[in-house]
Parts: structure tokens; C-alpha cells; sequence
């Protein structure tokens, strides 16, 4: 019987559930590596050859390398651990969650010092598509 | 017997760590936030505890994901700080108080709450923060803490009907204590906000306001609101709040005393991508209690 997962219909969230760990399992315990001061520099060294090293799939490897963190998300990577490749580059979490929005780093600021994303258009996939056709 | 004095709420963005950490709390962008915490610190320095039982999640940092317990108590005697990335905090360890923590793993437990033990554990900002918040830059943190690790990054996570009634466990473990102990509980983490994909940066003030109403006046009502409701209405990471109903659940009046007193409360927006919220929730009887 298929499980329970009523938080797909979510727009622009990935919910990091048993499935998604499975699937970015080691994408994320690569990230856990990037704690380690010495391995943050072989991988700022040779970055290819130090992702060579994990058993993740060529996209994850690819996504890392672009930073590309949407991707990395959907490839079953995870805020927190991703957050390590962050740090690794000298990034704040404001900086790694602003890079997912399509916005440039002064806008994502500006819009959480103006009170953040509305949740008004944001609780359903569709949603805005609906208002606009109600709209019309 | 030891006995719970006060419950505490608060957010733990880690960015408010870096700013504390930096001297920048009086800069435009932290004061508001710093502000909001010195009723709180002033309450503390009149309040302190005996022990503090911190409920908070690790970000990544303890716990990798070779092992992801829901519920982990910490039983030793210290705790360093974690390396998140950044290089640790410079703050003091933590020091734990295994005698009181055992007891609460066995009586947890007993009640039908399947802890994880955790001898050995890093703790990161997710801990650090709160005590920072509450307790200012001092050279040693001015009473041992009890790590409660709970898991709200890996789905599914504890409902917040089952956070609720470990708490009730837990008050039921403390008041079994033989030790005189005035204990405080914390839960922490939330409020709104969402780090991941094109919806990060999300608040949700209403949803927020309404999520401290309920916690003070009616939390058996709260703890019925299901997982997806959070994300949805708070954001992914927003899911952090079911550990406020862990702390709640062990107030008295949940075991038939009267209602807590609210001591303080506090809401602002922004710290970094979240909303910060605060609450103190006072046991009204305890002065005049033996």
C-alpha cells in the first residue's frame, strides 16, 4: 500500500522523507564530510576527484559542482547537510536559502526584512493559477 | 522532589549566534530582536534554575544520517560544542547532569517513550542559541542542561499530539526525582520559516500569532494540528515547532494544576530567512509550594 504523503501538493517545497533520504543518502553524507577542516580543503583543492570519491550519482556530483541547490534538493539532498557546502564556500543560510528563489541576494534580503514571503498565492501547487483564472 | 518551575520557548536561528558571537547585537538589524530578550534575561537572573531540559533538534551535526533517533536524551556529563561548518561556537560547553538524566531516560521509557541514549554528543546551534539568548556571553552557563534531541529533518517526525504527551512523561519523570531540583524546560526551534527551494524565505505571522495563543490557552487543541499544516501554513523547516508542545505538555496544568502565568512574550520578523518567537510560561504555585 502506498504511504501517506499529503504534503506533495506544496508548491516549491521537496518534504525530505524516508524516500528522498534514501535516495540522497550519500550526496548528504558527503556534505557530513565537509565538517572535517582537512577534507573542506581536498575538496576546495580537486573538487572533481574529491566528489569521485563518494558513491553518488553523476547528476548529484554535477549539481554540486554547478551548486545548483534546487537540483541537489530534488536529487534527495537535504538544507541541513547542503548547508556544510555552504560553509565550505563562506556562505551564510541566508545566502544558500536565498539562491533557491530565483532572487538576488539585496532582493531575498530586502524581502525578509519587509516581513518575508506571504503566505497569501503559496499553501497549494496551482493556487496562483487559480486566482489568476478567477481573476479573468 | 525536584519539580518544573517554568517553561521557555524560543527560536534558534543560528544566525543570532553569529550576531551574539560578533558583538553585533546592538547594530539596526539585531537590536529590535536583542531587545525582545531582556525582560527575559532580567526573569532569569531572578529564576535561574537548578537544571534546564532543552528540547531541540540537531541540524546535521550530531547526527549524520547513519543513525536518526526521534527522541534522544543526553545522559553525559558534558557536551562540546559542534564544528557546524563555520568553525564552533565560542561559547562554553555544556555541562550535563547524567543523574537526572538517567532517571528521565528510565522513566521515560517506562512510559511507553522509546528513547535514544546518548553518551556522547556534540551539540550545535540548535542548543547554543537559546542559552545564548536567555543567559548572555558568560564564561560558564550558570546551571547544567539536559540535551532532548528530537528528529524534524528526516519525515516523518513526531506528531505534535505525541511531543505533547512525552512531555506529560517527562513531568511525570522529574516529580519522581528524590532531589529538591527546580528544573526549567525549554522548547525551541520554529517559528515560521521555510531555507529550501523557490518558497524559502516564507512567513506566516498570523499562523505564528495563533500557534502562541494556543500554546498558552489551549495546547491539547494544538497538539491535534497535523504535520502537514505546518509546512504548508509555516514552512518546511516551521515543522521545528512541534517541540514547543514537548515542553508545554510538562506544565501543570496539563496533570490538573492551574494555568502557567505568561511572564513574557515576544514575536519579531526578521532573524535571517525565520521568525523569531518567545514565550516564558511561569508555574503559578511554585512559591508557595513546600
Amino acid at each position: 500500500m502506498a504511504l501517506d504523503k499529503p504534503y506533495q501538493d506544496i508548491p516549491g517545497t521537496t518534504i525530505f522523507d524516508a524516500d528522498q533520504s534514501r535516495k540522497g543518502y550519500w550526496l548528504n553524507q558527503f556534505c557530513m564530510s565537509l565538517m572535517q577542516a582537512d577534507n573542506r580543503e581536498r575538496f576546495k583543492a580537486d573538487e572533481r576527484a574529491y566528489l569521485d570519491e563518494w558513491e553518488m550519482t553523476e547528476d548529484q556530483k554535477q549539481a554540486v559542482l554547478d551548486r545548483d541547490m534546487n537540483r541537489m534538493i530534488s536529487l534527495g539532498g537535504n538544507i541541513y547537510f547542503l548547508a556544510k557546502i555552504g560553509a565550505t564556500d563562506g556562505l551564510s543560510f541566508q545566502q544558500m536559502a536565498g539562491s533557491m528563489t530565483g532572487m538576488s541576494e539585496d532582493e531575498y534580503r530586502a524581502m525578509m526584512v519587509g516581513g518575508g514571503r506571504s503566505i497569501e498565492g503559496n499553501r497549494y501547487i496551482g493556487e496562483r493559477d487559480d486566482a489568476e483564472q478567477d481573476d479573468s | 522532589m525536584a519539580h518544573i518551575s517554568a517553561s521557555v520557548y524560543t527560536s534558534h536561528v543560528p544566525a543570532i549566534g553569529v550576531a551574539v558571537d560578533l558583538g553585533k547585537s546592538d547594530e539596526p538589524y539585531w537590536q529590535p530582536l536583542f531587545a525582545g530578550y531582556e525582560p527575559s534575561k532580567a526573569w532569569m537572573r531572578d529564576h535561574t534554575p537548578d537544571v534546564i531540559f532543552l528540547v531541540y533538534n540537531d541540524h546535521a551535526n550530531a547526527f549524520s544520517l547513519e543513525m536518526i533517533p526521534t527522541f534522544a536524551i543526553g545522559t553525559a556529563a558534558s557536551f562540546a560544542i559542534a564544528d557546524e561548518g563555520w568553525g564552533p561556537r565560542p561559547v562554553p560547553d555544556v555541562v550535563g547532569h547524567p543523574d537526572l538524566a538517567s532517571h528521565i531516560a528510565h522513566s521515560v521509557i517506562q512510559q511507553d517513550f522509546d528513547l535514544t541514549i546518548v553518551n556522547k554528543m556534540n551539540v550545535d546551534h540548535g542548543l547554543t542559541v537559546p542559552l545564548s539568548l536567555m543567559f548572555g556571553q558568560p564564561d560558564a552557563w550558570p546551571c547544567p542542561v539536559i540535551p532532548f534531541a528530537v528528529n524534524v529533518v528526516q519525515y516523518p517526525v513526531p506528531s505534535g499530539r505525541r511531543c505533547l504527551n512525552l512531555g506529560k512523561a517527562i513531568r511525570n519523570a522529574i516529580e519522581s526525582y528524590d532531589e529538591p531540583l527546580k528544573v526549567q524546560i525549554w522548547g525551541t526551534g520554529g517559528m515560521s520559516h521555510q531555507l529550501q527551494g523557490p518558497r524559502a524565505g516564507l512567513i506566516n505571522a498570523e499562523f505564528d500569532h495563533a500557534f502562541l495563543d494556543d500554546l498558552i490557552a489551549d495546547p491539547e487543541r494544538l497538539a491535534d494540528k497535523p504535520h502537514v499544516e505546518y509546512v504548508r501554513e509555516a514552512g518546511s523547516e516551521g515543522i521545528e515547532l512541534v517541540m514547543w508542545l514537548v515542553a508545554r505538555g510538562a506544565m501543570s496544568d496539563l496533570a490538573g494544576g492551574p494555568p502557567p502565568s505568561v511572564r513574557h512574550r515576544f514575536y519579531h520578523v526578521p532573524a535571517s530567512n525565520t521568525a523569531v518567537g518567545h514565550l516564558i510560561l511561569e508555574e503559578t504555585n511554585m512559591e508557595t509550594s513546600p
